[in-house]
């Protein structure tokens, strides 16, 4: 835990307002950090965090009236380059760095901008590389290629980077997402030792799992207004999750006994270097949840599961069959559906239309004569899941893109439930999806659990698993660690054992 | 006139009404400026020779919808068409009869069909980028007629062969009907088979197609044997149009083929594109050339004028991009 | 030595498949291990490295041309035209004009790919056929022989004689190559706009949010590209003494394919002066093989297709995933 610094604070703003098009995305925003603290910046999508962030770097500019100090200097408008100047760095989720390029190239990239074109002096290059690496007590092979690199190493080339540029305070933008809990560790680790040094770090998330840990206070978003700035000390996820969403927790878990036969057996799973003995089994109508940190090799699981990758050893059972998949689509054809966690990138097809999307995987059951695609049964298969999981949408000839994030993810869902599986792989079904959205797509899930589908949820939101699974299965370092039964054990006790 | 266009626009598409008034708009000024421009026989020559660009156009339309390229397919077309040559020659060049023929043409589309087999064997298992792979393929086939023909001409064939050439059907030119009957079949491939929903989705994005259960692998390598395959058509048009086959033959066209994709409003980065504005492009493209034909202009400068075509369909397109966002914003 | 075979991964293994087949030639023809042979390689070959390392640069970006060669040819035009215009020139003036107009019409490029948005093939498509389509039409067609004396006279640069009377020489092109080459490597290896524009190739993204500039990166580009193809374009006037208007066409897919065996790719952000070297050796050595073994020069093209056509799918292919994991996705 990192002590609170006030005297001289890193960052002050107040009164930050901003209105696009009528809507007020900020309005009346404070914010501070202070120096060489590691803050947390939270809040569900939509609240308003980029928009903060951009104002912070001069990318956007706030209405009249706010006030904006940086490292003790006034500042009316503030331009990317003057934020640059002032200190200030954001590490975007997607890193902005050179794939091509070494490490060391990368991490001093800052020495090669410019218009006016100067030597490159690849000693003095490496020297600053090296420096910026000793300031986090990092070692890094100063020449590989950056895109062979994990992409945990990578950010922390994002952090090198940063520093090199004199950043003194750097914004991380949902920096876990995408690591093992070692490299969380690793990274923690660093930020711990930028906070030391007196660099603020704020990471602006909504997954909050490690961050909590590591921050000394979280300022909390929601709907572009403040809700407070509370201390992270005795600070729980559910609380947290209750003031970014605004809803509480406080009714009944959805956990029952369902009766029906087994659908999956997993038995003895294993992937080196991914999971480990993993056996369980999966039954008619039951929501299975699944949770963990991230990095405990649930999403890998799940590619197994849907095909895509193959098992070192272990055996899976579908309705008695053993199952050997060579890929996807076999398990597709088996019944096995896979949402997946990034819709953007693999769950939609977003030029594409609403109508092209929710066919996508039953091409077959709209061929008609001749071998020909049937009009009227694509139709009528897209009016049925559209009405059936009441998406709104303009017309189905529309882009996919048009939608919002919960009628994106009822599309996914549609595309998915059209093939008619047995079982259905969820993975973090509700991000990027408002929380308004999430409780209706929970009603799906139960509908479908109750209509005989098996459903394995899997999530990093442990409240979001308690409240609607019937057993939870604790995944950690690739293992099964711990299976509850939300009606005996308490939310706050299952947080308590995957933060441990 | 909106209410035309506007049901011009659903019925077929948002390019239509503009490609058809864009095709009104040169009738007229070549009508006006270019002698003998409105003849029946200006009409017949277009007629004759808008199939071999036509199915040329075809061929490299589908790889560039899945996001792709050809560059290859002059000299697949080539290459088919010397198969079809070589096999009338063996069997007796101008004496040929139809069995050689028929044979011939097999073959010729079987190595139309393998060309582009391995293309896209090499693109979707290897991963390479279609420009490098069918920039090979284009370097290798050109490499392989010139030293089959040593760099000359191939000619003698049989005299009924013109039929499939010059010949007409109740006054339409044969090659039209085969044109127009590829043009549907391709239609039909893209709108409304699980092929072309795949085409489309993949050159969209590739790899949801892939997570969603669609065969990315065996339809990439389908689109471009099939490009292959319509390749070998063209080939043998033209073998029969100008009864003789050389290598390089239609060189030029490479260019005007991407032109009339585009200007028949397929996307250049994949997922989107359809055959009747694209066959509404090429009538407008052949009208232009015939139009500056007739006006006495120098084929080299026709050459010019496809290229600063292209230039400009492109501008006009980012125009109407940029007039498109704005009307959102506002 | 380690680490150059680590940082240069492709230029190693095109270096020793090079290796290979000299030593392969070099048994099977007597003809082959010569002065005199490599010398007139390298003459013969000097204007398709100045083309590859204007292209490289292109490349690197993240671009590509095909319209280099011709805008050779038509700088090839505008030169005696305007040397003609004052009245002779020198050799300094016509580096000058025929690396000035070369950029012109390289800038031309850069102009319509950065304001319009339109990708550069697409853009190169359309300027190789206006290009080539106003020359052929101004020209006629027509040969220039009257060459100012500067620029046709043979220029040698060293030359010796070997033991059975014949001369190994090396020409003028060559050392204009040479220079070529030491140029492109500094710009994109020495200088902060050469990192750049990798930068700019390999994340273009990445790049904007840095704050690089992206129109001038594709100006340099692909103004490098066109001030290359008007040196290339002197150098073989130099070499043939004439100015055919649609002799260059078609060489620009041999050219990208020898950039691409060299390393460079499509998507931008590697490449390397060396690896274009190797690459145009590679496929000049391979031609100059089948050559002195007698085989049919029509072969030739068809060889290098194949080569390209390996070079390609081995690029991509991974050796260590076939005994990585099992078979990820």
């Amino acid at each position: 835990m990192t002590a609170v610094a006030t005297a001289a604070d890193a960052l002050r703003f107040s009164g930050i307002a901003k209105i696009f098009g009528g809507v007020k995305a900020l309005d009346d925003v404070s914010f501070t950090v202070g120096a060489g603290e590691v803050h947390c910046l939270a809040g569900e999508n939509g609240c308003g965090k980029s928009t903060l962030i951009k104002i912070i770097t001069g990318v956007y500019q706030p209405e009249p009236g706010a006030r904006m100090e940086i490292f003790g200097q006034d500042y009316t408008q503030i331009s990317p380059t003057q934020a640059r100047k002032a200190g200030i760095a954001v590490i975007w989720q997607d890193l902005a760095l050179f794939a091509e390029m070494t490490v060391a190239e990368n991490i001093a990239f800052e020495t090669m901008l410019g218009n006016r074109p100067r030597g490159v002096s690849y000693a003095r290059l490496r020297s600053v590389a090296v420096a910026a690496l000793a300031r986090l007590d990092v070692d890094l092979d100063l020449d590989a290629r950056l895109g062979t690199l994990p992409i945990a190493q990578r950010q922390i080339v994002a952090i090198a980077r940063a520093l090199v540029s004199d950043a003194r305070l750097i914004f991380m933008d949902e920096p876990t997402a995408s690591l093992t809990q070692s490299e969380t560790d690793a990274l923690l680790s660093v930020v711990r030792t930028l906070s030391a040094r007196g660099v603020a770090v704020v990471f602006v998330s909504h997954r909050l799992a490690e961050v909590l840990d590591i921050s000394s206070r979280v300022t909390v978003l929601r709907d572009g207004k403040v809700v407070g700035v509370f201390p992270t000390e005795g600070m729980t996820q559910s609380h947290l999750t209750e003031l970014m969403t605004g809803t509480s927790f406080a009714h009944d878990v959805m956990a029952r006994d369902p009766s029906g036969p087994d659908v999956l057996r997993v038995e003895g799973l294993t992937r080196a270097g991914e999971y480990d003995d993993i056996s369980f089994t999966l039954r008619e109508g039951e929501v299975l949840g699944l949770t963990g940190l991230i990095g405990a090799g649930r999403t890998e699981l799940c590619h197994t599961l849907f095909g895509m990758t193959r098992a070192d050893r272990g055996r899976i059972t579908l309705n008695g069959q053993h199952l050997h998949f060579r890929s996807n689509r076999d398990a597709v054809a088996q019944g096995i559906a896979y949402v997946s966690e990034d819709r953007l990138a693999l769950g939609l097809i977003q030029l594409q239309s609403i109508a092209d999307n929710t066919v996508l995987s039953v091409l077959r059951q709209i061929t008609g004569a001749g071998g020909l695609l049937s009009a009227q049964k694509k139709e009528a298969t897209v009016s049925h899941w559209i009405s059936e999981l009441s998406v709104k949408i303009g017309k189905p000839a529309d882009a996919v893109s048009t939608l919002s994030g919960g009628n994106q993810q009822r599309v996914v869902l549609a595309k998915w439930l059209a093939t008619a599986p047995k079982v259905l792989l969820l993975d973090c079904p509700t991000v990027g999806v408002d929380v308004g959205a999430r409780a209706g797509i929970f009603r799906i899930v139960r509908a479908l659990a109750e209509k005989g589908l098996a459903i394995l949820l899997v999530s990093d939101e442990v409240p979001e698993v308690y409240m609607n699974a019937d057993r939870v299965l604790h995944m950690a370092a690739g293992r099964i660690i711990a299976e509850w039964d939300p009606r005996q054990t308490g939310l706050s006790e299952m947080e308590a054992a995957v933060y441990a | 006139m909106t209410d035309l266009y506007r049901r011009l626009s659903t019925a077929f598409g948002p390019e239509v009404p503009g490609l058809l008034g864009f095709l009104a708009l040169v009738l007229v000024v070549f009508g006006l400026f270019a002698p003998n421009f409105l003849t029946g026989a200006n009409f017949g020559s277009i007629a004759f020779q808008l199939p071999e660009l036509g199915l040329l156009t075809l061929a490299m339309m589908m790889p560039i919808i899945s996001g792709g390229f050809n560059l290859a397919i002059i000299y697949t077309a080539n290459m088919a068409g010397l198969t079809l040559a070589f096999v009338l020659n063996q069997y007796g060049g101008v004496d040929a009869g139809l069995w050689p023929f028929i044979l011939g043409t097999v073959l010729a589309i079987g190595v139309g069909a393998l060309s582009g087999a391995v293309m896209g064997a090499v693109i979707a298992y290897i991963g390479a980028h279609p420009i490098l792979v069918s920039l090979a393929m284009m370097i290798f086939l050109r490499g392989l007629g010139e030293f089959l023909t040593k760099g000359g001409d191939i000619s003698g064939f049989p005299p009924w062969m013109a039929t499939l050439g010059h010949g007409t059907v109740w006054g339409i030119p044969v090659p039209l009907i085969l044109f127009l009957l590829c043009a549907v079949l391709w239609h039909i491939l893209l709108n409304r088979t699980r092929h072309g929903f795949s085409v489309r989705m993949i050159g969209s994005n590739i790899r949801t197609a892939g997570y969603s259960g669609l065969h990315t692998k065996r339809t990439l390598i389908l689109i471009y044997t099939l490009s292959g395959v319509m390749c070998a058509i063209a080939g043998i048009l033209m073998l029969s149009r100008f009864n003789s086959v050389r290598v390089g033959h239609g060189e030029a066209l490479l260019l005007v083929t991407v032109l009339a994709c585009f200007l028949g409003g397929v996307d250049p980065f994949g997922g989107f594109g359809r055959v009747l504005p694209v066959v509404i492009a090429l009538v407008v493209l052949q009208v232009l050339s015939s139009g500056l034909n007739l006006l006495g202009a120098n084929q080299h400068l026709s050459t010019a004028v496809w290229g600063l075509f292209l230039v400009g369909v492109m501008i006009l397109r980012w125009g109407a991009a940029r007039l498109s966002e704005r009307k959102k914003r506002s | 030595m380690h680490s150059f075979l680590r940082a240069y991964p492709t230029e190693s293994k095109l270096l020793a498949v090079l290796l290979i087949l000299c030593a392969g030639l070099s048994a099977a023809s007597p003809d082959f291990l010569t002065l005199v042979n490599f010398t007139s390689l390298l003459n013969n070959n000097a204007v398709n490295v100045i083309w590859a390392v204007g292209l490289l640069v292109v490349l690197i970006a993240g671009g590509i041309d095909i319209s280099f060669a011709v805008a050779a040819s038509v700088v090839q035009y505008l030169c005696v035209y305007a040397f003609a215009a004052i009245g002779g020139g020198n050799w300094a003036i016509g580096f000058l004009f025929a690396g000035g107009f070369g950029l012109a019409l390289g800038l031309i490029n850069a102009f319509l790919i950065h304001q319009f948005r339109i990708i550069s093939i697409v853009v190169t498509i359309s300027t190789f056929n206006a290009f080539f389509g106003l020359l052929m039409f101004f020209s006629s067609g027509r040969f220039l022989y009257n060459l100012p004396s500067w620029w046709s006279q043979r220029v040698i640069l060293w030359e010796y004689q070997t033991a059975n009377g014949t001369w190994a020489e090396v020409i003028l092109p060559v050392a204009v190559m040479a220079v070529c080459m030491a140029a492109t490597w500094v710009l994109i290896r020495r200088t902060t706009t050469g990192r750049q524009l990798y930068a700019f190739g390999d994340n273009p993204e990445g790049a904007r949010r840095a704050g690089i500039p992206i129109g001038l990166m594709q100006a340099i580009a692909f103004g490098w590209c066109g001030m290359m193809a008007g040196i290339a374009g002197l150098m073989q006037s130099h070499i043939t003494k004439e100015v055919v208007p649609n002799a260059l066409v078609g060489r620009e897919l041999e050219v990208l394919a020898a950039v691409v065996l060299g390393g460079a790719r499509l998507g931008g952000g590697r490449g390397s002066v060396l690896g274009c070297f190797l690459g145009v050796l590679l496929v000049a050595v391979t031609q100059n093989g089948l050559n002195l073994l007698g085989v049919s020069p029509y072969a030739f093209k068809m060889v290098v297709g194949i080569i390209i056509l390996l070079a390609i799918s081995t690029s991509n292919l991974d050796p260590a995933k076939w005994f990585g994991k099992g078979g990820k996705a």
